[in-house]
């Protein structure tokens, strides 16, 4: 895991037993460097006393040329056992007396060297002359191994290590102790947070323990728990309001939609049934009285018979209107190919002969309503076929646009068109652009048109020209 | 007439359209058995040997169909329906709702009932006589009821 992910507890363990065992650490180096140092000097110093006494003490046997006693005041080093060869050269140079006395005359320089002892090859080793007042009467040469020294360092070494892991332990231990009072607040913190975040409980309060940053931490946290509980129960209330305001609303739109159904059936039963009598009797007055009508009252009844008929139509079709209002749209997915073609098959089924000369696009399905979209698709195409019908040579053209998010698909006729400064006009109930004489209708197949594109989402227009036919468009969102 | 040999009940309370569904009938001679009543208790009356009908036909004798008006005042066409084919004796009688409104909320609820037709009566004369005719050719001539 890497640092920054970890627990703040660990975090904060690490950071502290890093910093410590950094401390420990440079502490123990220097002091070695600094031990090994004085043992160094200690050591050049001891062998140089042990020297000076050793050459004090064969003046006598070098002037009197005594190689027992010579032999006798080496093998004193006996009590030093870390020096391992001493030799004692005469005034001319040449070796007198070795230590130990069977050492192999290879193992020792054969003439004295420059004064003074140093440190080389893991050993310690140098020449001091014997003298008595102004007179030299010899060399001493000694070698000592670092026995001793590697040895101090080992201790050295070890009783670091063992402080070391001594106060790493007390400083783990003490870190364990302390880094709660940072750790466990903000843990409490978090806590206190997650619980929140997973019941939505904002009654819940941090506990504040100290005076410090976290302290007030804490309390901003708490404040704005205050404020979310606070806004939550206002918002909670209003929601309420709203809900039963929306279902109030509900209730009196559901009546008032059930008030226009029964109203639009009874407007549809009640005012068809007289229509119907109407009809019905003038045709059999036509039937009954056939003799005593002359051609003007057979004209006069025909009129009757129209115009009752255009209110039955007229009744239909406000019905028509405004139950597609009132629907609700179901969207699946519509096969607008097939359905065009039907519709095509429905309102021109006149047209066997070819009269009307079809251009049709191999258009998309699309998502929407589907006895809803057929509406619009045969009052836009009923009215291309109506509008164009006196055209000696009709073309109706259906195509689509794809665009983002929608498709637009538009029919286009050659037939009368409009003029497009009443273009506003197209789309509202009971308006027509051309006389009920040239064109039958009662308005409000646009109307419905753009109803229901409307309720999908989508947008409906127009282009057109005084006898050069028009084009509608309608868009529905993918 | 006689109402034991009824073989065509129609039920409806506006008299113009009595008018005019009897006379299309009598044209293609097919009210010859036919008897009206002028709303659902009546035809209830009627069909279930009832009120003042007690006494006067058999109920075992029913007629090939009726004709029946929805909207009728105290009871209506639903609630007639609903009584027919609730009741053992006369199920299986063949019913024809006639409405004068497509936007009838009625529609399904009637064939759930059983209703065996539903028709809209047409404004257009020309098109309500055709309906009316093929009507009474179907049931009263075509139409097999069971023994």
């Amino acid at each position: 895991m890497p640092f920054k992910d970890m627990p703040i507890r660990r975090k904060l363990m690490r950071i502290i037993f890093l910093i410590c065992g950094t401390a420990l650490l440079a502490m123990s180096i220097s002091l070695f460097i600094y031990g090994s140092r004085s043992f160094r000097k200690s050591s050049l110093e001891k062998l140089s006393t042990i020297g000076k006494i050793i050459c004090t003490n064969s003046t006598a046997a070098l002037i009197f040329e005594n190689r027992q006693d010579a032999k006798e005041i080496l093998a004193a080093l006996k009590a030093e056992p870390h020096v391992v060869t001493a030799v004692l050269y005469d005034e001319k140079g040449k070796p007198f007396v070795h230590y130990p006395s069977e050492l192999d005359t290879n193992a020792f320089p054969l003439r004295p060297g420059p004064e003074g002892f140093r440190f080389a090859h893991s050993r310690l080793e140098g020449f001091q002359p014997v003298v008595m007042e102004t007179r030299r009467l010899g060399t001493l040469y000694m070698q000592s191994d670092l026995g001793d020294m590697y040895e101090e360092f080992r201790n050295y070494a070890i009783i670091t290590t063992l402080v070391m892991i001594l106060s790493l332990s007390l400083a783990w231990m003490l870190t364990r102790l302390l880094q709660k009072n940072i750790s466990v607040p903000i843990l409490a913190l978090a806590g206190t947070a997650r619980m929140i975040s997973d019941k939505k409980d904002y009654s819940v309060r941090a506990v504040k323990r100290s005076k410090d940053e976290l302290g007030s931490l804490t309390d901003a946290f708490n404040d704005m728990l205050e404020q979310i509980q606070e806004q939550n129960l206002a918002l909670n209330e209003f929601n309420q309001k709203l809900e039963q305001k929306v279902s109030e609303r509900t209730i009196q739109l559901e009546n008032l939609n059930k008030e226009l159904e029964a109203f639009s059936y009874s407007i549809s039963h009640d005012l068809r049934a007289p229509l119907r009598g109407i009809i019905g009797f003038v045709t059999i007055l036509e039937e009954d009285y056939t003799s005593r009508l002359d051609d003007e009252a057979r004209r006069i009844t025909t009129i009757i018979k129209n115009n009752t008929m255009k209110m039955g139509h007229l009744i239909d079709d406000l019905l028509a209107f405004s139950r597609m209002g009132r629907k609700d749209i179901e969207k699946t997915t519509i096969s607008t190919s097939a359905m065009v073609e039907e519709v095509i098959r429905e309102v021109a089924p006149d047209d066997k002969n070819g009269h009307i000369q079809w251009v049709i696009d191999s258009i998309p399905d699309v998502k929407g309503d589907i006895n809803a979209v057929r509406q619009v698709w045969i009052n836009l195409i009923s009215n291309a076929v109506k509008y164009s019908a006196k055209k000696a040579a009709p073309v109706i053209e259906i195509g689509f646009i794809s665009r983002q998010g929608e498709t637009i698909f538009f029919i286009k006729d050659n037939g009368v068109g409009f003029d497009e400064k009443y273009k506003h006009k197209l789309f509202k109930v009971f308006q027509r652009l051309h006389s009920t004489d040239d064109f039958e209708g009662t308005g409000v197949g646009l109307a419905i048109v753009e109803k229901v594109i409307a309720k999908h989402g989508g947008r409906v227009w127009a282009e057109a020209a005084v006898g050069k036919g028009a084009c509608f468009y309608f868009s529905l969102p993918d | 007439m006689i109402p034991n040999s009824v073989d065509l009940l129609l039920v409806e309370d506006n008299a113009d359209d009595a008018e005019l569904t009897i006379r299309e009938l009598k044209r293609h001679k097919l009210a010859n058995n036919l008897y009206h009543v002028r709303d659902g208790e009546e035809a209830l009356d009627f069909i279930f040997c009832q009120g003042k009908y007690t006494g006067t036909r058999d109920i075992s004798h029913t007629p090939k169909v009726i004709l029946l008006d929805i909207q009728m005042p105290k009871v209506n066409g639903i609630e007639v329906l609903e009584k027919i084919k609730s009741d053992e004796r006369t199920r299986q009688l063949p019913v024809v709702i006639l409405t004068s409104s497509k936007e009838d909320p009625d529609i399904k609820r009637c064939y759930d009932l059983g209703a065996n037709s539903y028709i809209v009566k047409p404004v257009n004369f020309e098109r309500f006589t055709v309906a009316i005719q093929s009507l009474g050719y179907y049931w009263l001539l075509l139409n097999q009821n069971p023994v």
